[in-house]
């Protein structure tokens, strides 16, 4: 079982960069008014960042690094950790993260690596951040986060166009003996992997020809293999399924309750699959923020980035204690428990 | 649980159905705009009331309320 406990591990800062372009669902034409608004009140996206052909989820995580680096006073030369979990890289060699290091002026005595996780990459890359920084040698760590989603969207497929935003996340994390342990359930089900898929493109089915044809998949819905398809019904049911029994395991696993917990965190799917898992849990609203409304699906970086803006007080002024669960492509899903007290964290920025 | 109860659980999710409309032998696919949307806030709705998944197979399958309400009741026994 893939539950543990990381002690030591402080998060310092958050911070995260946005497209500064925005497009509205209400203005989506490829799909009637009526279906519009029904959009806007169920799945909960009224507007989303969208890139600028050209710049990458790096672009973004670089310019947030760079904000919260300065804010946090940290001498870039002791960063010797920088991890980026994201599902839109630069290349697809080398490695993004190899890049960022020498972008943000990083020690050659960093190490550097990605990981190709989306939804639920916050959780997955803060545990092993958590566990690379374990035998206090590494003080200083960067957890980037984020994705270009919307590179990858058909405009004529209703189903994943309107719902996914552009976003890069930073987080700072050091090693402190006296920080509260993390606690983590981390899962996975790899039965799942075509409910969220690009069909092409990788060494699976490489890239040809026939890879651009868009065709149509059913109403509203035409793509090619080199857009992301998205079973929604698929998605919706794994997530009913998995995601409160794995949150009430960590729970039970570490004696904690939700009474105690301040806010839970949920991966931006959409408001009807948070709403639901929400009442399942028969958690207050107040305790549970979103960022949807106006970031849409951010994939990975969702969790951040709720923080960030609808957190922002609460997490800077004192201590909090969070329960973050996040869920997706993979099909991977897990939880965790973080205890913060007074974290840094710069205004969004919004990249041109 | 009865039918009844199932019937005004799924008008209190839809504000463009109006109470007293929808019967068991309806047909949900004419009863209400149906698209991916609204099978999603229907799989909700059983999930949350009912405890039951409903697969997008079960939908395809099904006609009537009737037919959702009897896989609710199969499955919850």
């Amino acid at each position: 079982m893939a539950q543990f406990s990381l002690p030591g591990i402080k998060i310092s800062g958050l911070a995260a960069a946005v497209p500064s372009h925005k497009e509205f669902t209400a203005d989506y034409k490829w799909i009637a008014v009526k279906e519009r608004e029904s959009l806007i009140k169920n799945i909960g996206v009224e507007s989303r960042r969208v890139a600028t052909k050209g710049t990458t989820t790096s672009d973004l995580c670089v310019e947030a690094a760079g904000k919260l680096l300065d804010d946090l006073h940290w001498d870039r030369s002791e960063v010797e950790l920088l991890i980026f979990v994201s599902q839109s890289r630069d290349y697809l060699v080398p490695t993004t993260a190899c890049i960022v290091q020498d972008r943000l002026g990083l020690p050659h005595s960093c190490v550097a690596m990605d990981i190709g996780l989306g939804c639920s990459g916050y959780v997955y890359g803060l545990s092993v951040a958590g566990s690379m920084m374990q035998s206090g040698t590494i003080k200083k760590a960067l957890l980037m986060v984020g994705d270009i989603s919307t590179l990858t969207t058909c405009y004529r497929d209703k189903s994943t166009y309107p719902l996914f935003g552009d976003v890069g996340t930073v987080t700072a994390l050091e090693y402190d003996i006296n920080a509260p342990k993390i606690h983590f359930n981390l899962q996975t089900d790899g039965s799942g992997y075509k409910a969220l898929i690009i069909q092409d493109g990788g060494a699976r089915n490489v890239m040809s020809r026939e890879s651009f044809n868009i065709k149509k998949v059913g109403p509203g819905i035409y793509r090619s293999h080199l857009h992301l398809e998205l079973d929604g019904i698929e998605v919706f049911n794994f997530t009913l399924r998995e995601v409160v029994p794995n949150i009430k395991k960590l729970l039970a696993g570490t004696g904690e309750s939700l009474a105690a917990i301040n806010y839970v965190v949920f991966h931006q799917a959409n408001r009807l699959i948070n709403e639901t898992l929400r009442k399942m849990l028969k958690l207050e609203v107040e305790k549970v923020p979103y960022s949807i409304r106006e970031f849409g699906n951010t994939s990975g970086a969702s969790v951040p980035l709720t923080m960030i803006v609808s957190l922002k007080e609460q997490l800077e002024s004192g201590k909090q204690k969070l329960l973050l669960s996040a869920f997706g492509v993979g099909l991977s899903w897990g939880s965790a428990i973080i205890e913060t007290d007074r974290i840094c964290i710069p205004d969004l920025i919004e990249v041109a | 649980m009865n039918i009844e109860e199932f019937i005004k659980h799924i008008e209190a999710e839809f504000d463009d159905l109006k109470p007293g409309i929808l019967k068991a032998d309806s047909n949900f696919r004419e009863a209400f705009e149906w698209n991916s949307i609204n099978a999603l806030i229907l799989i909700a709705m059983v999930k949350t009331e009912y405890d039951v998944t409903l697969t997008a197979d079960d939908l395809i399958k099904s006609k009537t309320v009737s037919d959702i309400y009897t896989l609710i009741e199969t499955r919850k026994s």
